[in-house]
Protein backbone atom coordinates (compact mmCIF):
# COMPACT_ATOMS: atom_id res chain seq x y z
CA UNK A 1 0.00 0.00 0.00
CA UNK A 2 1.16 3.43 -0.90
CA UNK A 3 1.76 5.56 2.20
CA UNK A 4 -0.76 8.11 3.14
CA UNK A 5 1.14 11.15 2.75
CA UNK A 6 1.87 9.68 -0.90
CA UNK A 7 -1.62 9.03 -0.98
CA UNK A 8 -2.44 13.21 -0.08
CA UNK A 9 0.68 14.28 -2.74
CA UNK A 10 -1.31 12.24 -5.93
CA UNK A 11 -4.56 13.42 -4.24
CA UNK A 12 -3.71 17.15 -4.66
CA UNK A 13 -2.07 16.57 -8.31
CA UNK A 14 -4.50 14.48 -9.38
CA UNK A 15 -7.14 17.43 -8.13
CA UNK A 16 -4.99 19.88 -10.33
CA UNK A 17 -5.28 18.07 -13.54
CA UNK A 18 -2.48 15.57 -13.24
CA UNK A 19 -4.25 12.42 -15.00
CA UNK A 20 -1.02 10.33 -14.21
CA UNK A 21 -1.31 10.65 -10.73
CA UNK A 22 -4.63 9.60 -10.76
CA UNK A 23 -3.98 6.64 -12.21
CA UNK A 24 -1.38 5.92 -9.72
CA UNK A 25 -4.00 6.89 -6.66
CA UNK A 26 -5.94 3.87 -8.85
CA UNK A 27 -3.44 1.51 -8.69
CA UNK A 28 -2.67 2.24 -5.01
CA UNK A 29 -6.04 1.70 -4.01
CA UNK A 30 -8.09 -0.73 -6.49
CA UNK A 31 -7.56 -3.64 -4.40
CA UNK A 32 -9.09 -2.21 -1.47
CA UNK A 33 -12.06 -0.72 -3.24
CA UNK A 34 -12.50 -4.31 -4.82
CA UNK A 35 -12.49 -6.08 -1.53
CA UNK A 36 -14.97 -3.67 0.11
CA UNK A 37 -17.27 -3.83 -3.26
CA UNK A 38 -17.31 -8.08 -3.11
CA UNK A 39 -17.91 -7.72 0.55
CA UNK A 40 -21.39 -5.60 -0.29
CA UNK A 41 -22.44 -7.28 -3.15
CA UNK A 42 -20.74 -10.75 -3.26
CA UNK A 43 -20.24 -11.31 -6.95
CA UNK A 44 -17.15 -11.32 -8.44
CA UNK A 45 -17.96 -9.66 -11.42
CA UNK A 46 -20.57 -7.09 -10.06
CA UNK A 47 -17.89 -5.94 -7.84
CA UNK A 48 -15.74 -5.04 -10.81
CA UNK A 49 -18.84 -2.97 -12.11
CA UNK A 50 -19.09 -1.29 -8.83
CA UNK A 51 -15.56 -0.75 -8.97
CA UNK A 52 -15.38 1.07 -12.40
CA UNK A 53 -18.62 2.60 -11.58
CA UNK A 54 -16.78 3.87 -8.24
CA UNK A 55 -13.38 5.01 -10.08
CA UNK A 56 -15.79 6.94 -12.49
CA UNK A 57 -17.23 9.10 -9.80
CA UNK A 58 -14.55 9.39 -7.61
CA UNK A 59 -12.73 11.27 -10.74
CA UNK A 60 -15.35 13.12 -11.52
CA UNK A 61 -16.06 14.50 -8.33
CA UNK A 62 -12.50 14.88 -7.07
CA UNK A 63 -12.35 18.06 -7.02
CA UNK A 64 -14.97 18.11 -4.27
CA UNK A 65 -13.00 16.48 -1.96
CA UNK A 66 -11.55 18.94 0.80
CA UNK A 67 -9.55 16.22 2.62
CA UNK A 68 -11.58 16.43 5.71
CA UNK A 69 -11.27 12.66 5.73
CA UNK A 70 -8.87 10.55 4.33
CA UNK A 71 -8.72 9.65 0.61
CA UNK A 72 -9.74 5.84 1.47
CA UNK A 73 -12.57 6.88 3.37
CA UNK A 74 -13.94 9.00 0.39
CA UNK A 75 -13.26 6.03 -1.49
CA UNK A 76 -15.29 3.65 0.60
CA UNK A 77 -18.60 6.31 0.45
CA UNK A 78 -18.23 6.02 -3.02
CA UNK A 79 -18.24 2.26 -3.02
CA UNK A 80 -20.92 2.19 -0.36
CA UNK A 81 -22.90 4.50 -2.65
CA UNK A 82 -22.43 2.70 -5.46
CA UNK A 83 -23.12 -0.58 -4.58
CA UNK A 84 -25.93 0.42 -2.96
CA UNK A 85 -27.39 1.60 -6.44
CA UNK A 86 -26.10 -1.49 -7.88
CA UNK A 87 -28.13 -3.88 -5.53
CA UNK A 88 -30.77 -1.45 -5.88
CA UNK A 89 -31.06 -2.02 -9.05
CA UNK A 90 -30.14 -5.87 -9.03
CA UNK A 91 -32.56 -6.40 -6.38
CA UNK A 92 -33.63 -10.02 -8.66
CA UNK A 93 -33.05 -12.08 -5.41
CA UNK A 94 -34.05 -12.12 -2.13
CA UNK A 95 -30.74 -13.66 -0.88
CA UNK A 96 -27.56 -13.86 -2.78
CA UNK A 97 -26.05 -17.48 -3.81
CA UNK A 98 -23.15 -17.99 -1.66
CA UNK A 99 -20.20 -17.38 -4.62
CA UNK A 100 -17.10 -19.70 -4.74
CA UNK A 101 -14.18 -18.75 -2.49
CA UNK A 102 -12.64 -15.71 -4.08
CA UNK A 103 -8.17 -15.90 -3.64
CA UNK A 104 -7.48 -13.51 -0.56
CA UNK A 105 -4.50 -12.10 0.61
CA UNK A 106 -2.92 -10.53 4.43
CA UNK A 107 -1.41 -7.78 4.14
CA UNK A 108 0.22 -7.85 7.70
CA UNK A 109 1.00 -11.46 8.32
CA UNK A 110 4.29 -10.63 9.97
CA UNK A 111 2.30 -9.44 13.20
CA UNK A 112 1.19 -11.88 15.46
CA UNK A 113 1.14 -15.17 13.38
CA UNK A 114 0.26 -17.24 16.39
CA UNK A 115 -2.76 -15.67 16.76
CA UNK A 116 -3.61 -14.97 13.23
CA UNK A 117 -3.59 -18.88 13.00
CA UNK A 118 -5.79 -19.36 15.27
CA UNK A 119 -8.35 -16.50 13.77
CA UNK A 120 -7.93 -18.26 10.36
CA UNK A 121 -10.84 -21.00 11.16
CA UNK A 122 -12.86 -18.22 12.96
CA UNK A 123 -12.08 -15.64 9.86
CA UNK A 124 -13.39 -17.80 7.38
CA UNK A 125 -16.31 -18.88 9.14
CA UNK A 126 -17.33 -15.48 9.68
CA UNK A 127 -16.36 -14.38 5.91
CA UNK A 128 -19.08 -17.33 5.25
CA UNK A 129 -21.32 -15.99 7.40
CA UNK A 130 -21.42 -12.39 6.10
CA UNK A 131 -22.08 -13.84 2.58
CA UNK A 132 -24.91 -15.21 4.05
CA UNK A 133 -26.55 -12.03 5.32
CA UNK A 134 -29.01 -10.14 3.32
CA UNK A 135 -27.46 -7.51 1.68
CA UNK A 136 -28.86 -4.70 3.77
CA UNK A 137 -28.02 -5.82 6.95
CA UNK A 138 -24.64 -7.40 5.24
CA UNK A 139 -23.46 -3.52 4.19
CA UNK A 140 -24.18 -2.00 7.22
CA UNK A 141 -22.16 -4.44 9.62
CA UNK A 142 -19.45 -4.30 6.52
CA UNK A 143 -19.04 -0.85 6.75
CA UNK A 144 -19.70 -0.39 10.08
CA UNK A 145 -17.57 -2.72 11.69
CA UNK A 146 -14.74 -3.16 9.32
CA UNK A 147 -14.28 -0.40 7.63
CA UNK A 148 -15.39 1.72 11.04
CA UNK A 149 -17.26 4.48 9.05
CA UNK A 150 -19.74 6.25 11.21
CA UNK A 151 -23.30 5.99 11.21
CA UNK A 152 -24.27 8.88 10.19
CA UNK A 153 -22.37 8.30 6.92
CA UNK A 154 -23.83 4.63 6.54
CA UNK A 155 -26.93 5.95 6.66
CA UNK A 156 -25.83 8.77 4.20
CA UNK A 157 -24.71 6.41 1.57
CA UNK A 158 -27.40 3.49 1.98
CA UNK A 159 -30.61 6.34 2.00
CA UNK A 160 -31.69 5.28 5.30
CA UNK A 161 -32.45 6.41 8.17
CA UNK A 162 -29.37 6.67 11.01
CA UNK A 163 -32.02 4.81 13.52
CA UNK A 164 -32.71 2.57 10.60
CA UNK A 165 -28.70 1.93 10.26
CA UNK A 166 -28.40 1.09 14.46
CA UNK A 167 -31.18 -1.41 13.79
CA UNK A 168 -29.72 -3.05 11.08
CA UNK A 169 -26.07 -3.52 12.61
CA UNK A 170 -27.90 -4.64 15.55
CA UNK A 171 -29.83 -7.44 13.53
CA UNK A 172 -26.49 -8.13 12.08
CA UNK A 173 -24.39 -9.00 14.47
CA UNK A 174 -27.02 -10.62 16.31
CA UNK A 175 -27.24 -13.06 13.13
CA UNK A 176 -23.29 -13.24 12.86
CA UNK A 177 -23.05 -14.50 16.55
CA UNK A 178 -25.68 -16.90 16.75
CA UNK A 179 -23.82 -18.42 13.23
CA UNK A 180 -20.64 -18.66 14.70
CA UNK A 181 -21.67 -19.38 18.08
CA UNK A 182 -24.55 -21.79 17.89
CA UNK A 183 -26.53 -22.50 21.28
CA UNK A 184 -24.51 -24.71 23.54
CA UNK A 185 -20.85 -22.64 22.51
CA UNK A 186 -21.18 -20.18 25.37
CA UNK A 187 -18.79 -22.19 27.69
CA UNK A 188 -15.98 -21.51 24.14
CA UNK A 189 -17.15 -17.90 24.61
CA UNK A 190 -16.20 -17.89 28.04
CA UNK A 191 -13.01 -19.41 28.18
CA UNK A 192 -12.03 -16.50 25.15
CA UNK B 1 -33.94 -7.81 34.66
CA UNK B 2 -34.13 -10.88 32.37
CA UNK B 3 -31.64 -12.23 30.30
CA UNK B 4 -33.58 -11.32 27.21
CA UNK B 5 -33.86 -7.59 27.97
CA UNK B 6 -29.94 -7.38 28.51
CA UNK B 7 -29.50 -9.59 25.78
CA UNK B 8 -31.19 -6.69 23.32
CA UNK B 9 -28.53 -4.50 24.34
CA UNK B 10 -25.24 -6.45 24.02
CA UNK B 11 -24.92 -6.22 20.54
CA UNK B 12 -24.96 -2.37 20.69
CA UNK B 13 -22.53 -2.13 23.66
CA UNK B 14 -19.95 -4.50 22.52
CA UNK B 15 -18.19 -1.97 20.38
CA UNK B 16 -17.45 0.16 23.45
CA UNK B 17 -19.42 3.29 22.03
CA UNK B 18 -22.26 2.76 24.27
CA UNK B 19 -23.08 2.06 27.55
CA UNK B 20 -25.64 -0.32 29.81
CA UNK B 21 -28.84 1.08 31.56
CA UNK B 22 -27.73 0.55 35.53
CA UNK B 23 -30.12 -1.89 35.54
CA UNK B 24 -28.85 -4.14 33.28
CA UNK B 25 -25.15 -3.60 34.62
CA UNK B 26 -26.21 -4.81 37.81
CA UNK B 27 -27.72 -7.90 35.76
CA UNK B 28 -24.34 -8.55 33.87
CA UNK B 29 -22.16 -8.25 36.70
CA UNK B 30 -23.81 -11.57 37.96
CA UNK B 31 -25.08 -13.57 34.91
CA UNK B 32 -22.97 -15.83 33.40
CA UNK B 33 -24.82 -16.17 30.82
CA UNK B 34 -25.27 -12.93 29.62
CA UNK B 35 -21.37 -12.15 30.35
CA UNK B 36 -20.64 -15.13 27.66
CA UNK B 37 -22.56 -13.48 25.07
CA UNK B 38 -20.85 -9.99 25.56
CA UNK B 39 -17.40 -11.75 25.11
CA UNK B 40 -18.79 -13.94 21.67
CA UNK B 41 -20.03 -10.20 20.63
CA UNK B 42 -16.52 -8.63 21.37
CA UNK B 43 -14.50 -11.85 19.80
CA UNK B 44 -17.07 -10.91 16.72
CA UNK B 45 -16.19 -7.57 16.60
CA UNK B 46 -12.46 -8.28 16.91
CA UNK B 47 -12.99 -11.17 14.10
CA UNK B 48 -14.35 -8.69 11.98
CA UNK B 49 -11.78 -5.90 12.86
CA UNK B 50 -9.13 -8.00 11.83
CA UNK B 51 -10.84 -8.59 7.87
CA UNK B 52 -9.61 -4.57 7.46
CA UNK B 53 -6.19 -6.41 6.10
CA UNK B 54 -7.32 -8.90 4.46
CA UNK B 55 -7.97 -8.17 0.52
CA UNK B 56 -9.79 -10.14 -2.13
CA UNK B 57 -7.68 -9.98 -4.86
CA UNK B 58 -8.93 -9.06 -7.90
CA UNK B 59 -8.77 -10.29 -11.15
CA UNK B 60 -5.53 -9.09 -13.07
CA UNK B 61 -7.61 -7.45 -15.82
CA UNK B 62 -9.44 -5.30 -13.33
CA UNK B 63 -6.61 -2.67 -13.09
CA UNK B 64 -6.08 -2.56 -17.27
CA UNK B 65 -9.60 -1.95 -17.46
CA UNK B 66 -9.86 0.25 -15.50
CA UNK B 67 -6.95 2.14 -16.70
CA UNK B 68 -8.56 2.16 -19.89
CA UNK B 69 -12.26 3.05 -18.56
CA UNK B 70 -10.69 5.99 -16.96
CA UNK B 71 -8.51 7.83 -20.02
CA UNK B 72 -9.35 10.93 -20.50
CA UNK B 73 -11.56 11.82 -23.51
CA UNK B 74 -8.37 14.17 -24.70
CA UNK B 75 -6.46 11.14 -25.22
CA UNK B 76 -9.49 9.41 -27.43
CA UNK B 77 -9.72 12.96 -29.27
CA UNK B 78 -6.26 13.33 -29.97
CA UNK B 79 -6.41 9.59 -31.28
CA UNK B 80 -9.42 10.16 -33.06
CA UNK B 81 -8.10 13.12 -34.69
CA UNK B 82 -4.63 11.52 -35.29
CA UNK B 83 -6.43 8.57 -37.36
CA UNK B 84 -8.80 11.02 -39.16
CA UNK B 85 -5.63 12.96 -40.71
CA UNK B 86 -3.88 9.67 -41.46
CA UNK B 87 -7.00 8.62 -43.58
CA UNK B 88 -6.89 12.50 -44.96
CA UNK B 89 -3.95 12.13 -46.19
CA UNK B 90 -4.58 8.31 -47.00
CA UNK B 91 -7.28 9.89 -49.51
CA UNK B 92 -5.30 12.48 -50.95
CA UNK B 93 -2.89 10.17 -51.76
CA UNK B 94 -5.33 7.62 -53.27
CA UNK B 95 -7.04 10.14 -55.31
CA UNK B 96 -3.70 11.79 -56.82
CA UNK B 97 -2.36 8.31 -57.42
CA UNK B 98 -5.74 7.61 -59.32
CA UNK B 99 -5.69 11.10 -61.15
CA UNK B 100 -2.04 10.44 -62.29
CA UNK B 101 -2.67 6.73 -63.49
CA UNK B 102 -6.21 8.13 -65.23
CA UNK B 103 -4.17 10.67 -67.13
CA UNK B 104 -1.49 7.94 -68.04
CA UNK B 105 -4.27 6.53 -69.90
CA UNK B 106 -5.64 9.53 -71.59
CA UNK B 107 -2.31 10.51 -73.02
CA UNK B 108 -1.30 7.19 -74.13
CA UNK B 109 -4.76 6.99 -75.96
CA UNK B 110 -4.56 10.55 -77.36
CA UNK B 111 -1.28 9.53 -78.64
CA UNK B 112 -2.52 6.19 -79.77
CA UNK B 113 -5.34 7.77 -81.89
CA UNK B 114 -2.94 11.33 -83.07
CA UNK B 115 -0.19 8.62 -84.76
CA UNK B 116 -0.41 9.13 -88.96
CA UNK B 117 -1.80 5.73 -89.98
CA UNK B 118 0.05 4.10 -92.21
CA UNK B 119 -2.50 2.56 -94.66
CA UNK B 120 -3.29 4.80 -97.59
Amino acid sequence: MVESAAVDQLVEEAKAGDHLAFEELVRATHADTYTLAYRLVGDEEDARDVVQETYLRAHKGLKRFRGDAQFSTWLHRITANCANTYLGRRGRHDHDPLPEDPPIADLHPQIDPEQRASNGDLRSQLTEALQALPPKLRAVVVLRDIYDLPHDSIADQLGITESAAKVRLHRARKRLREKLYPLGDEEHARAV
Amino acid sequence: MRCETVSLQLAEIADGHTELSPEAARHLATCLRCQAELAQYRKLLRALTSLRTQYVIPDERLLDDLLEALRPPADVYRLHRRNRRAAYIGGIAAAATAGAAGAIVIASRLAANNKPSLAS
